[in-house]
């Protein structure tokens, strides 16, 4: 009886857990979406707590309340700037609740395991480490504590390949049943390794991938451990999770225009692709003053933003809102051009100008803007490089040729925020800076943007 | 019949989660990594089982990593929606590309 009901409240929670997904798809019933999620987990652990394995509740208690402790300020404090680098130590800390628990089984129960729960733990313990270490490089790399240039060195390849070679040998040797705990580990700790070497050498600009897919790794490795406990709604929910990650990592490499393999061993932005950028070091940029800026950017009917990474690290999105709303008071129309891998997270964009409180039906993607932007008076690009580059068009021998970008190059003029002529992180020049109908405003993004905003007001 | 589960949940997965649009692919990410501390119910079981002392101390760490995650992930996720706002005029006067 008691384990019917605990069954119950796994299929319960599983049920509660895809309607709260299911109700992401609109931006009006998402957070509806989250309260759903929270009821399927106080069901799912209500439901756990009253099977009859559990006979010390002490510890339990210990761990539900530091956690608790931990989470709240995780939860209320950190800021959406820091978004990126707290959903890769969210990983961390999931990978290794998965770790932790698959270790514990291995070590219960080695001797009584059937070959399918070794298979489970095998890659519950593997995928859960390498998760663990490569989330949390991605996040001093995100946080800046680690640079976040790739890494390189020569044979570096060879390395990881070979690295991950050996992890396989040992996963088989697990499997097999063969060494007992010292193999066991040495299993834990090379997937470890491999998630530092791994993810050391990808670039900042190349992080949505990465992100996306380890939270992908993350969700394959809770599903393992349903697998390997015979839990339902750890499968659910590992399925979604990872289904998820891998979901959003295709979309991401799509959006780049490259496939897993490219970002994972082809440390984007190294020396060699630096040569393009001297041939076109003749062509002049044109600058534009703040003045004169701001009175096209006043004039304008129709303004399209287009947010990159550099309006997130001069943290601009509260004077870009600033600047839209004067725009809009005399009478134009702003609206935002969101480009799939502008920044360092899946919808990093979006996230932080909705926290600068603009209306998010005025950001459109790609897609639905592309068609749109020759009919822009003003393209305005805040921190955008590689996104906008029209050598993804035109030119076959660049890098990033192929690569679906924003059509900026085709409104009736733009403006482009910059610091300075640096390459951007895909280390090519942009033939968009040189077009005739574009200005250069140099400098820090939220100091260009306090400028146009007190002019305009001038007026 | 594990198995049946896990790809019939990955289907339902996949079907639910395409229709995401890229606006909430944050809160998505943020939303997934919340409920994937459903592993709390596994940790639960290796630190209140009494089985050895190694279940015990490597369930309880995982219980607070998983609990961290729950908390602070549905907080977080829930603070991050409640900044998405429509604009205040109707959506027809800003018809949709």
């Amino acid at each position: 009886m008691r384990e019917a009901l605990v069954q119950a409240s796994y299929l319960l929670a599983s049920i509660l857990f895809i309607l709260s997904l299911k109700s992401l798809s609109r931006a009006d019933t998402a957070a509806r979406g989250v309260d759903l999620a929270v009821a399927g987990m106080a069901i799912a652990i209500v439901g756990t707590l009253m099977q009859q394995t559990i006979i010390d509740y002490r510890w339990i208690a210990l761990g539900l309340g530091v956690g608790t402790v931990v989470g709240i300020p995780l939860g209320t404090r950190v800021p959406m700037t820091a978004m990126p680098q707290r959903i890769a130590i969210a990983l961390t800390f999931g990978a290794s609740a998965a770790t932790l628990v698959g270790i514990a089984e291995y070590h219960d129960h080695r001797e009584t395991l059937a070959v399918g729960q070794r298979v489970a733990v095998a890659f519950e313990v593997m995928l859960g480490s390498l998760t663990v270490a490569g989330s949390f490089v991605a996040a001093g790399k995100l946080q800046e504590v680690l640079p976040s240039k790739p890494l390189t060195y020569r044979g570096q390849n060879a390395v990881n390949f070979g690295l991950m070679a050996v992890m396989l040998v040992i996963l088989g040797a697990v499997i097999a049943g063969k060494g007992g705990m010292p193999t066991f580990y040495a299993l834990v700790a090379l997937a470890f390794i491999a998630g530092i070497s791994l993810v050391l050498p990808i670039g900042g600009a190349d992080m949505p991938v990465v992100v996306a897919l380890l939270n992908s790794y993350s969700g394959l490795a809770s599903a393992a451990t349903g697998f390997a406990l015979s839990n339902n709604v750890l499968l659910v929910s590992g399925a979604l999770d990872g289904t998820s990650g891998f979901l959003l990592s295709m979309l991401m490499s799509k959006a780049m225009n490259r496939s897993f393999t490219n970002v994972l061993f082809g440390a984007f932005g190294s020396q060699t692709q630096t040569a393009a950028v001297g041939a076109s070091s003749d062509l002049v940029a044109t600058p534009i003053s703040a003045e004169d800026a701001a009175v096209q950017l006043a004039y304008a009917s129709n303004v399209v933003v287009v947010p990159g990474y550099g309006m997130a690290v001069a943290q601009a999105q509260h004077q870009v809102r600033e600047l839209a709303e004067l725009i809009e008071k005399r009478g134009g129309e702003v609206r935002y051009a969101i480009h799939p891998v502008a920044g360092r997270m899946p919808g990093h964009m979006n996230v932080l100008l909705a926290e600068a409180n603009i209306p998010y039906d005025k950001l459109y993607d790609m897609d639905e803007i592309n068609g749109d932007l020759s009919r822009a008076d003003v393209a305005l690009i805040i921190g955008a490089n590689d996104v906008v580059n029209p050598a993804a068009r035109t030119d076959p021998t660049s890098p990033i040729y192929g690569m679906p970008i924003l059509n900026v190059d085709e409104a009736k003029s733009v403006i482009v925020l910059k610091r300075g002529m640096s390459v951007g992180f895909a280390g090519i020049d942009n033939m968009l800076f040189y077009q005739p109908r574009t200005r250069m405003l140099f400098g820090d993004a939220k100091a260009s943007l306090v400028k146009l905003v007190t002019e305009i007001k001038a007026l | 019949m594990q198995a049946y589960v896990f790809v019939l949940a990955g289907f339902v997965g996949y079907l639910v989660i395409a229709r995401v649009p890229p606006l909430l692919h944050t809160p998505l990410m943020s939303a997934t990594n919340a409920i994937s501390g459903i592993s709390l119910v596994g940790s639960l079981v290796a630190a209140g089982a009494g089985r050895s002392v190694v279940s015990t101390v490597l369930g309880t760490v995982a219980v607070t990593a998983a609990t961290i995650n729950v908390v602070g992930g549905f907080i977080i996720t829930r603070r991050m929606l409640g900044m998405f706002k429509r604009s205040d005029r109707r959506p027809s006067d800003a018809p949709k590309v």
